[in-house]
């Protein structure tokens, strides 16, 4: 049967025909929905949201152990956290097979880095799978498999945005079980990594690779094409496709697996036509390897751009040089941008309003709330991995004036917090740090689109479990002083950041509001604000609460006079479909004019 | 069928349902033979920013994302967002627009203003342009959520592909309570466009 999925659908899917009995992963774009799909699809594989890559390559080893065939997913950037138990599992190796699904973010659409993990592959000297759609990217993860019991080792399987996030037609078979029984099975030499067993299994890594090296030189998916021998192109993944798109003529080597590369096989393709251009995104990694080998690259990333997502006008551009022509533009004029916002009613409005009033420096995280960081709130100061937040106040606290401390607050949504957020806490703790920590608690991995995760009471199917409290959570932690707010009311969250603050002992802040989104876990919503156009004086203030349910409209003529006689440029207006009542901007209004819906004062939303 | 590949670009704002619509387009040219792909992106570039969804069907089609230039139907949800995206199209090719407006936050702020009459400016410079009253016909069909069925009504004229496979699809994709508001939506939107 034929179906269109996106790469990531089709992943799930390959894992599952692949006979695949456990995955796990924490959500990231734009590798979330692959975990997503296998709850929702498929019963035979059990799945979890571990609490990050780290622990689910780890959970995923385990299984692998004992004769499991297991995947585990993550984005670019989880491999980061994933690599100490990666870089060592290349030299334990598998017993069941083990995937490792790796989705990168050319572009940075919703990451913090646009880190090419192709080199991982090579620094873990583990086979990477590169597919370049749906139909291959199920292929490669059950390809994936095969090769990681046929050579005990883990296997990478590499997508990117337009792979994980594009739809293209699938083949659909049936499932197969592994076929290794599933048995506990003692092994110190190969599962122990005391350096005495570590020094002989790396020799097992670097006979395994030359071995992976031959195999890669006949593997079908390493496919060569000629056609026009004038120009041979040799590119991987996607980039295959956007080359094509353009020069469906040219000779192509397809690499299927971009590491380890296949020397001979390349090498013979060299002597089919007359010049090779490499065709890659990101880093010059074929690029690199292939000169490494002695063999001219006539074009390559000296053309085709080192940074961003590459697409089919860019290597045409690449490629025709200076006979190149962008289509003559029909229109030209600036438009105004339209960047990705926190959302009417967002619980983070709050918080951040008061964070700024207070002039606080924020160390920030990984999340909705990062965008706090742009106009109008401007009220983020550092963002660089999970966790970090917590780690950033800490060490600020450390060094600055006794005064300047109080300034200083790490701010860390739920999520975040329990990926990577928990060790610096205990940090603080252990080491009589004084910062101030808010954990954002919106009951959701929300950004990522709202998976579960180990302080929202529900498994990945939905089943009930255990919920983390973090306030009891901080106080094992050793964080003496405790609070919760509700972010939605100003006054409450102000006077307890102001208190927590001036304190010189640790403190974490709770501020639960759930995800205005997250329909499941809000009792209602409430009917809109109004603003009363006789009172609106103009001064703005609610419009910087970057809420899009507020607009700004120029006044003119009798209009730009209140109707207590004074002046005014223009007035702010509720859009009532946009509203959901979370009663913020009345709070702000200093004139009255902002009117409650049938005359009742909201702080927010109750949970369900 | 030829060989040529059909370039589509849905353009919009994040939570219209860009995704659905695209999604739903993506089955039709599928059931009717031939090779689709579609891309978009998702996380944080969602949180009502500006959202694209391309998609492409033909005999074979290789790249997932369109060509600047080469988009021959732009069906935007939005009206500056239908501006966006106006270098994108082929000078002979079909621009739907929603007419709508969603104000971005720098026009929300009073530091920009909004382009004054965009569907005149598409006008001006495309002959194929349809202005399509989404969301005031979907409220006469009996629902403001129907607005992008409408929209796909309108859409779906275009394409020598049956009527009823579409409108099998697009209920596929809805609760059976809503059906019969949605047919209605549909047939409403086709009407909007002369053959």
């Amino acid at each position: 049967m034929k179906k269109v999925l996106t790469g990531n659908e089709a992943i799930a899917r390959g894992a599952y025909e692949a006979g695949v009995k456990f995955a796990a992963a924490y959500p990231g774009t734009p590798s979330s929905e692959i975990l997503d799909t296998i709850a929702r699809e498929y019963e035979e594989i059990y799945a979890e949201w571990s609490p990050n890559e780290k622990v689910a390559l780890e959970a995923a080893t385990g299984a692998c152990f004992v004769g499991a065939r297991a995947m585990v997913c993550m984005k670019h950037v989880g491999v980061n956290v994933a690599a100490d138990p990666l870089l060592t599992l290349a030299y334990t190796g598998v017993k069941g097979g083990l995937v490792l699904v790796t989705a990168d973010d050319p572009e940075l659409y919703s990451s913090q880095n646009e880190q090419d993990n192709r080199h991982y592959a090579r620094f873990a000297k583990i086979p990477m799978l590169e597919p370049s759609d749906s139909q291959e990217a199920k292929e490669f993860v059950k390809l994936g498999f095969t090769m990681s019991e046929q050579f005990d080792t883990p296997v990478m399987v590499r997508s990117v945005t337009r792979i994980s996030h594009s739809k293209t037609i699938v083949e659909l078979e049936e499932r197969k079980e592994g076929p290794i029984p599933i048995e506990v099975e003692k092994n110190p030499p190969k599962y122990v990594m005391l350096p005495v067993y570590g020094r002989q299994r790396h020799k097992v890594v670097e006979e395994r690779y030359v071995k992976l090296k031959e195999f890669a030189e006949t593997f079908p998916e390493n496919r060569v094409e000629i056609n026009d021998k004038r120009v041979g192109i040799i590119t991987s993944g996607i980039s295959y496709q956007y080359a094509k798109e353009v020069y469906p003529d040219y000779s192509y080597l397809k690499l299927g697996m971009c590491w380890p590369l296949p020397d001979k096989l390349i090498s013979r393709f060299y002597e089919h036509v007359d010049e090779v251009y490499v065709v890659e995104e990101l880093d010059p990694f074929l690029e690199d390897n292939i000169k490494a080998m002695g063999f001219p690259v006539s074009k390559g990333k000296d053309v085709f751009p080192i940074r961003g997502e590459l697409t089919p006008l860019l290597v045409e551009k690449g490629i025709s040089g200076d006979r190149f022509q962008l289509p003559k533009p029909i229109f030209t004029e600036e438009l105004p941008p339209r960047p990705p916002n926190l959302c009417p009613g967002c619980p983070h409005r709050g918080i951040f309003y008061v964070l700024k009033k207070k002039k606080l420096f924020v160390t920030g995280d990984i999340g909705c709330y990062t965008l706090a960081a742009l106009p109008p709130l401007n009220t983020l100061d550092t963002c660089v991995c999970m966790g970090a937040s917590i780690s950033h106040a800490h060490g600020i606290s450390k060094v600055v004036p006794k005064e300047e401390r109080k300034k200083v607050v790490g701010v860390i949504g739920d999520s975040t917090f329990l990926h990577g957020g928990v060790t610096p806490l205990m940090d603080i703790g252990y080491n009589n740090g004084t910062a101030t920590v808010i954990i954002l608690d919106n009951h959701a991995t929300a950004m990522t689109g709202f998976q579960e995760h180990p302080s929202t009471g529900f498994t990945i199917r939905g089943e009930p479990t255990h919920r983390v409290d973090f306030l009891e959570l901080g106080k094992v932690l050793g964080i003496r002083n405790l609070k919760k707010v509700n972010p939605w009311n100003i006054e409450e969250t102000e006077k307890v950041v102001a208190e927590e603050t001036e304190k010189d002992e640790p403190s974490l802040i709770v501020s639960e509001g759930p995800c205005v989104m997250l329909r499941k876990a809000i009792k209602e919503y409430h009917k809109p604000y109004s603003i009363d156009p006789d009172k609106c004086r103009g001064c703005r203030t609610c419009l910087n609460l970057g809420c899009p349910a507020i607009s700004w409209q120029p006044v003119s003529g009798d209009m730009a006079i209140t109707a207590d006689g004074k002046k005014r440029k223009g007035i702010s207006v509720i859009e009532k479909t946009q509203c959901p009542g979370c009663g913020l901007c009345y709070q702000v209004c200093k004139f009255d004019a902002i009117t409650p819906p049938e005359g009742e004062v909201t702080f927010g939303f109750e949970l369900a | 069928m030829n060989d040529a590949v059909t370039n589509i670009l849905l353009s919009g704002v994040g939570g219209q349902g860009i995704i659905l619509a695209s999604d739903i387009m993506t089955e039709v040219f599928l059931e009717a033979g031939f090779d689709v792909k579609k891309s978009e992106v998702h996380g944080m570039a969602q949180r009502g920013g500006s959202v694209t969804s391309h998609v492409r069907f033909g005999r074979k089609v290789y790249s997932p994302i369109i060509k600047q230039g080469d988009v021959d139907i732009l069906f935007s949800f939005e009206q500056l967002e239908g501006l966006r995206w106006l270098n994108y199209v082929k000078p002979d090719g079909v621009i739907v627009l929603n007419n709508h407006r969603i104000n971005p936050p720098a026009v929300n702020l009073g530091q920009m203003e909004y382009p004054e009459d965009v569907p005149g400016i598409i006008r001006e410079r495309f002959d194929r342009f349809y202005l399509v009253e989404g969301t005031k016909l979907a409220l006469e069909a009996g629902d403001i959520r129907a607005a992008n069925v409408v929209l796909l009504g309108a859409v779906s004229k275009f394409f020598d592909i049956e009527e009823s496979l579409w409108i099998e699809t697009v209920l596929g994709h809805l609760p059976a309570k809503v059906h019969e508001i949605n047919r209605k939506a549909f047939a409403v939107g086709r009407d909007q466009i002369e053959a």
